[in-house]
């Protein structure tokens, strides 16, 4: 064996102990709630918590909207680049790259101080607007994320030719972007949402800092206070992750071997 | 309608600068507005006045060892996952491993980049935390006192173990295209000239790769250093790191001075920006090479 190979199945090996023992050690401890066996009790326990139900069907909802206006606002703006002002591409992905560079914390800390009750917009004023700007700060936070696939999947359409195809047929604006635009690009939709789910789920700074009931303050919150329910509550958390990334992957692999439309 | 315009201002024009609009007034709004409130604000004294006392004020030693603890842990971090993402990216890549293990590790890795926040956290606490599963069956097989040793999850060390789970794959991820892009070419033409695998490395695969290392190697250090879930899940405010302290003058003023605060956050940009702008610049040089 050539020692290159050696060193391959080393680094294997190093990374997958990184990678596995965490996970086994949670699931393990997960199941250590009865004294001197293994059971389900620690799960059984946070499924029957009111406030798991609560807080996670409050981040199920939040995502949701975050995907929905998310894309009306990332699709209608990526096509219109690449048809009409491809000149702005460079300052568009730019500031769709921001969100990487500027902390979270750091976007939440000025919506506080720009949005509180005593300002022009006072979003925090009430609870429904908190759950509105709660909604903004994450399709702020998915906003590399939804672009990217977006516009990768716009890529591998000609825009400019089925935009064109539909105006002669007679359609309008809003025929040509929702029946026309959005089916084609449904794969980058697809996976951009998948993605903004996992993140929006496991969020903790934007909605404990506006003080909104969702699943990552609940988690950080039983973190506290119990012992094996976090680890149950990991689990579940990598379970979501699994799925949307797993999700991801499947939407993209079909929609590489889709034929490609012109 | 036409001639209603000058010339200059063509209709279609204005039509084409309305499309973006609704995107230009959001990313205002909700993106680019108030981090520069942040900025100005770090400026100026509670009373308006045009002041740079905040920014001296970070150099007081508490807040002097917040930012040195977050800078450590995202060095350490960074490193650390650079070092065994490299690894691990070689040996998928150019290591002769079986194909599948290449397309399974780049989906795990896909997962567990995204796996971070409070729940890792918990993982690490259930494994390595005093009665997690590698502390008791290292006391019970082997005997050995994990916490004896001084060990302690809740520190920079096991911060730094625990962010490293995410910055691993996250080094896999973007590193695997980069190493794709070496050509066979160059190995062949290096070997045929009698270099050695050592000399190959240090002569020719390095000087091509470094741009790609150091560049992903810092944005790795921006993406530990901007975090908090995981920190305080894990060690509640215990450990003093920018985020964390930022997190409690938000919640309560700690610091007494809301420009002070102001202040942190600036700080807090500017470093995560320069080691982005570092990171874009590298990444053009590292580009070079893979036409």
């Amino acid at each position: 064996m050539k020692t290159s190979k050696i060193l391959a199945w080393a680094s294997l090996a190093v990374g997958l102990i990184y990678f596995f023992v965490p996970l086994i050690g949670t699931l393990e401890f997960s199941l250590r709630m009865r004294r001197g066996a293994y059971s389900l009790d620690a799960y059984s326990t946070v499924f029957s918590d009111i406030q798991f139900r609560s807080t996670f069907g409050f981040s199920m909802l939040m995502a949701l909207f975050t995907i929905i206006f998310g894309m009306l606002l990332v699709v209608p703006t990526a096509y219109w680049v690449r048809l009409r002002l491809p000149q702005m591409r460079p300052v568009v992905e730019f500031i769709t790259l921001l969100p990487l560079v500027i902390p979270a914390i750091v976007i939440v800390f000025g919506y506080l101080r720009l949005y509180n009750s005593s300002s022009f917009i006072p979003f925090t004023g009430s609870t429904q607007g908190t759950n509105v700007l709660l909604v903004l700060s994450y399709m702020t936070l998915s906003l590399p994320y939804m672009y990217r696939s977006v516009d990768t999947a716009m890529r591998a359409i000609d825009v400019r030719t089925l935009t064109e195809a539909a105006e002669i047929l007679g359609a309008k604006w809003p025929t040509i972007l929702f029946r026309c635009i959005f089916p084609n690009v449904m794969s980058g939709v697809l996976s951009g949402a998948f993605i903004t789910f996992a993140i929006v789920m496991g969020e903790f700074t934007m909605a404990a800092l506006l003080n909104r009931p969702a699943f990552g303050p609940y988690l950080q919150l039983i973190g506290a206070n119990r012992a094996y329910e976090p680890a149950a509550l990991a689990v579940i958390a990598f379970a979501i992750t699994w799925l949307s990334m797993g999700l991801l992957q499947l939407v993209s692999r079909f929609s590489k071997t889709a034929p490609l439309r012109p | 309608m036409s001639t209603a315009f000058p010339s200059f201002i063509d209709r279609r024009t204005v039509v084409d600068w309305l499309g973006i609009a609704p995107f230009m007034i959001f990313a205002l709004m909700f993106l680019i507005v108030p981090t520069l409130y942040l900025v100005m604000g770090a400026f100026f004294t509670p009373d308006g006045d045009l002041t740079l006392k905040n920014i001296a004020d970070l150099f007081t030693p508490s807040i002097l060892s917040a930012y040195w603890i977050s800078i450590r842990v995202s060095i350490a971090s960074a490193l650390g996952g650079a070092v065994i993402g490299f690894f691990l990216a070689w040996a998928i890549v150019l290591g002769g491993l079986p194909g599948w293990i290449r397309s399974s590790l780049l989906t795990f890795s896909g997962v567990a980049s995204n796996f971070a926040g409070v729940p890792l956290a918990f993982s690490f606490l259930a494994t390595l935390g005093r009665t997690g599963l590698v502390t008791v069956l290292l006391r019970d097989w082997l005997g050995f006192n994990l916490y004896g040793t001084g060990f302690n999850i809740l520190s920079f060390f096991g911060l730094t173990i625990t962010y490293m789970f995410f910055q691993i794959p996250l080094m896999v991820l973007i590193l695997t295209p980069a190493l794709d892009g070496m050509k066979k070419e160059w190995r062949e033409a290096s070997e045929i000239l009698g270099a050695s695998t050592w000399q190959y490395w240090r002569m020719v695969a390095l000087p091509i790769l470094w741009p790609s290392l150091m560049g992903t190697t810092l944005l790795l250090f921006a993406n530990a250093f901007g975090a908090i879930a995981t920190a305080y899940a894990l060690t509640g405010s215990s450990l003093n790191i920018v985020p964390i302290l930022l997190y409690a003058q938000i919640r309560g003023d700690v610091l007494h001075n809301a420009n002070l605060g102001y202040a942190l956050a600036l700080g807090m940009i500017v470093i995560t920006g320069i080691s982005n702008v570092l990171y874009i610049l590298l990444r053009m040089r590292a580009e070079r090479w893979q036409k």
